[in-house]
């Protein structure tokens, strides 16, 4: 079911535009940031607001990378594996979370605090090597470093805090 | 700005007041000369209007040329729209910045997002678009909230909206956020998932600015490039291009990261040599270290050593050294960067994000990554040699869109100037530097 405020908000989204097609992709971003991930009856809530076919629906999800099928971990951490950043040994930092974690890659920890990605690029490599949690930025990144950002967003989860 | 006092004196035009506090309000905008060129041009205090046609003309002058890799001339791409018929037309900006190694329209974004607005207008107005996309790629969610803000505070002075400043131009525009796929910042994907669509690049022509978003006649510009439309209207295009080079003319902005001891992003004009902008401006190598090899516009670009360093940054000299400056993102490697490792991480990148429509980038970029992961965990053959040395050829000029070209691009140069360290790979079964690989 959808609620009824966010069945506003996608018809506000699907009228700032020319034409209906463009707001497929700004109303699965709402759904994933409001959910988490895409559900299948995300994609059906989403398919039927915009009057399409699931299965067309899907195929726009499966194309771009930063839309999940699955759940991630209620901390989402990413690290660029890009040139500039492995450069500064970001792909170490990549090791080092998923070896402190013991997970594979989009894979959350079995108390679903926590899961690791694989990024490319984010256009921040002046601070290399660089990460996003949630998608808010965070650079510099060391073992160490890697290592109090879990200790504090282990600390926020547990002191009942929201997001990062 | 370097540290340290820069030798080169010069008028920054898209840095000028960047480390302003604030500088994305925008009063903070306007106590900086923010907004006058849209008054100077649709009319205000008593001062003649500038006709579309007059805004043009100072942006053809301008010899201002894309900043999103090209180096198209920008007044070119806009005259290439048909008379208009009544019917809408489209501006979008290119806000996708994927291009490893760059990191220039960030910074514009978040910090003087006015000033992508103001020329936004100002360009649409020269083109008789009303109706203006942002298209930020899906990781920029924190620089989107800097700019719909800002779009928002537009709207409220009245430079966005109905009848802007009495001119009887109306302009519309607002933000779009991508989902992480590289391709979308090939123009003609951009737009296809701007509708809604995967986004795949599109058989030209029609070009966008005959047939682009909806169908409808489009203009699609970096981010950089449509910042720089304020200054080029406030002072005049004869100025913006006095100071750059006698092709293109201006300041760039040059996203300088690796292996250096002072990452960031410099402004200097068109045409600075590469060495002015590792030394003076990134301060050298780190310490104890020596420059082995630099790429001079993002990932896509072929390397140059330094034998090279010499070269002025513009469009066609580093196009002839056989690299290209592309986005101008500066990626330094040093004595301690295997170039084997170096090849094998782009190529990861490149076949990761073809988008698939097209053979020889799908399957080469494919067989190109595990030759190379092979040779760099020192399980490499002479066959897959061989395959370096034959493969990116067919692969250069023969893809859809430029993709291909760019997943060869730094193999290419690499295989050039270092082919005894993919040789010593193959030879010895492991990295010879024997360095932490960096
Ligand atoms: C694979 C590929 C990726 C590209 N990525 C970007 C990008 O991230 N940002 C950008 O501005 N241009 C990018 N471009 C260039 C655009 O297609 C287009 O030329 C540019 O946006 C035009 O703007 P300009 O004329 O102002 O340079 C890319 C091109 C290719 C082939
Ligand atoms: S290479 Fe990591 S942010 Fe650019």
């Amino acid at each position: 079911m959808i609620s009824e405020a966010r069945r506003q908000k996608a018809m506000e989204i699907i009228r700032g535009f020319p034409q209906k097609s463009s707001a497929v992709i700004p109303l699965l971003h709402l759904w994933q940031d409001e959910e988490g991930y895409l559900s299948d009856d995300a994609i059906a809530e989403v398919a039927e607001i915009m009057g399409m076919p699931p299965a067309e629906v899907q195929e726009v999800v499966s194309f771009y990378s930063m839309f999940h099928r699955r759940p991630l971990g209620r901390y989402h951490i990413e690290v660029c594996r890009s040139l500039s950043c492995a450069l500064m040994g970001g792909r170490d930092i990549l090791d080092h979370l998923r070896r402190r974690l013991g997970v594979g890659l989009n894979e959350p920890t079995p108390d679903g605090l926590f899961s690791v990605g694989a990024v490319e690029c984010l256009a921040r490599c002046d601070l290399a090597p660089v990460g996003q949690v949630n998608l808010e930025y965070t650079d510099r990144l060391t073992p160490e470093g890697v290592d109090r950002l879990l200790a504090d967003l282990r600390a926020r989860a547990e002191g009942g805090g929201a997001g990062a | 700005m370097p540290e340290g006092g820069a030798a080169t004196a010069f008028e920054p035009v898209l840095f000028k007041d960047i480390d302003t506090p604030e500088l994305y309000r925008r009063q903070v905008y306007e106590a900086h000369e923010g907004y006058a060129a849209l008054r100077r041009a649709l009319g205000g205090e008593g001062s003649e209007r500038m006709t579309p046609e007059a805004v043009l003309e100072e942006v053809r002058v301008s010899n201002l040329r894309g900043r999103g890799g090209a180096g198209f001339p920008t007044a070119r791409k806009w005259q290439f729209l048909p008379p208009p018929d009544g019917g809408p037309r489209y501006l979008v900006c290119n806000a996708d910045e994927s291009e490893p190694g760059t990191f220039k329209d960030h910074e514009i974004l978040r910090k003087n997002p006015h000033m992508l607005i103001e020329g936004m207008i100002l360009a649409g107005y020269a083109m008789r678009a009303t109706r203006g996309f942002i298209y930020l790629r899906g990781e920029f969610a924190q620089p989107k909230r800097v700019v719909d803000a800002a779009i928002r505070e537009a709207y409220e002075a009245g430079y966005l909206g109905r009848d802007i400043l009495g001119s009887g131009f109306d302009f519309d525009l607002s933000t779009y956020l991508g989902a992480g796929a590289y391709i979308c910042g090939e123009e003609t994907a951009l737009l296809d998932s701007l509708e809604g669509k995967r986004g795949f690049p599109r058989l030209r022509p029609p070009f966008p600015a005959v047939a682009g978003l909806y169908g409808r006649p489009t203009v699609v510009n970096n981010v950089e490039t449509l910042a720089n439309v304020p200054a080029i209207v406030r002072r005049g295009g004869a100025w913006f291009a006095s100071l750059g080079t006698e092709r293109s003319g201006g300041t760039k902005i040059f996203s300088i990261s690796g292996r250096v001891a002072r990452p960031g992003n410099y402004e200097y004009p068109m045409g600075t040599p590469l060495r002015v902008l590792l030394y003076e401006a990134a301060g050298g190598p780190l310490p104890g270290r020596a420059f082995k090899a630099v790429i001079p516009g993002g990932g896509s670009a072929g390397l140059l050593v330094p034998s090279q360093f010499d070269l002025p940054m513009d469009f066609e000299p580093i196009a002839q050294a056989g690299s290209m400056l592309g986005s101008a993102g500066v990626i330094v490697m040093d004595d301690s960067t295997c170039m084997v490792r170096a090849a094998t991480w782009l190529m990861e990148f490149y076949a990761d994000e073809s988008c698939g429509k097209c053979t020889p980038c799908r399957e080469g970029t494919k067989w190109l990554e595990m030759a190379l992961e092979r040779i760099e965990t020192g399980r490499g053959t002479p066959d897959d040699l061989e395959l370096l040395q034959g493969l990116p050829g067919q692969i250069l000029g023969n893809t859809f869109c430029g993709l291909g070209d760019a997943a060869v691009g730094f193999l290419m140069s690499a295989v050039r100037h270092f082919w005894p360290e993919f040789e010593a790979h193959v030879a010895e079964g492991r990295c010879p530097s024997g360095g932490d690989g960096r």
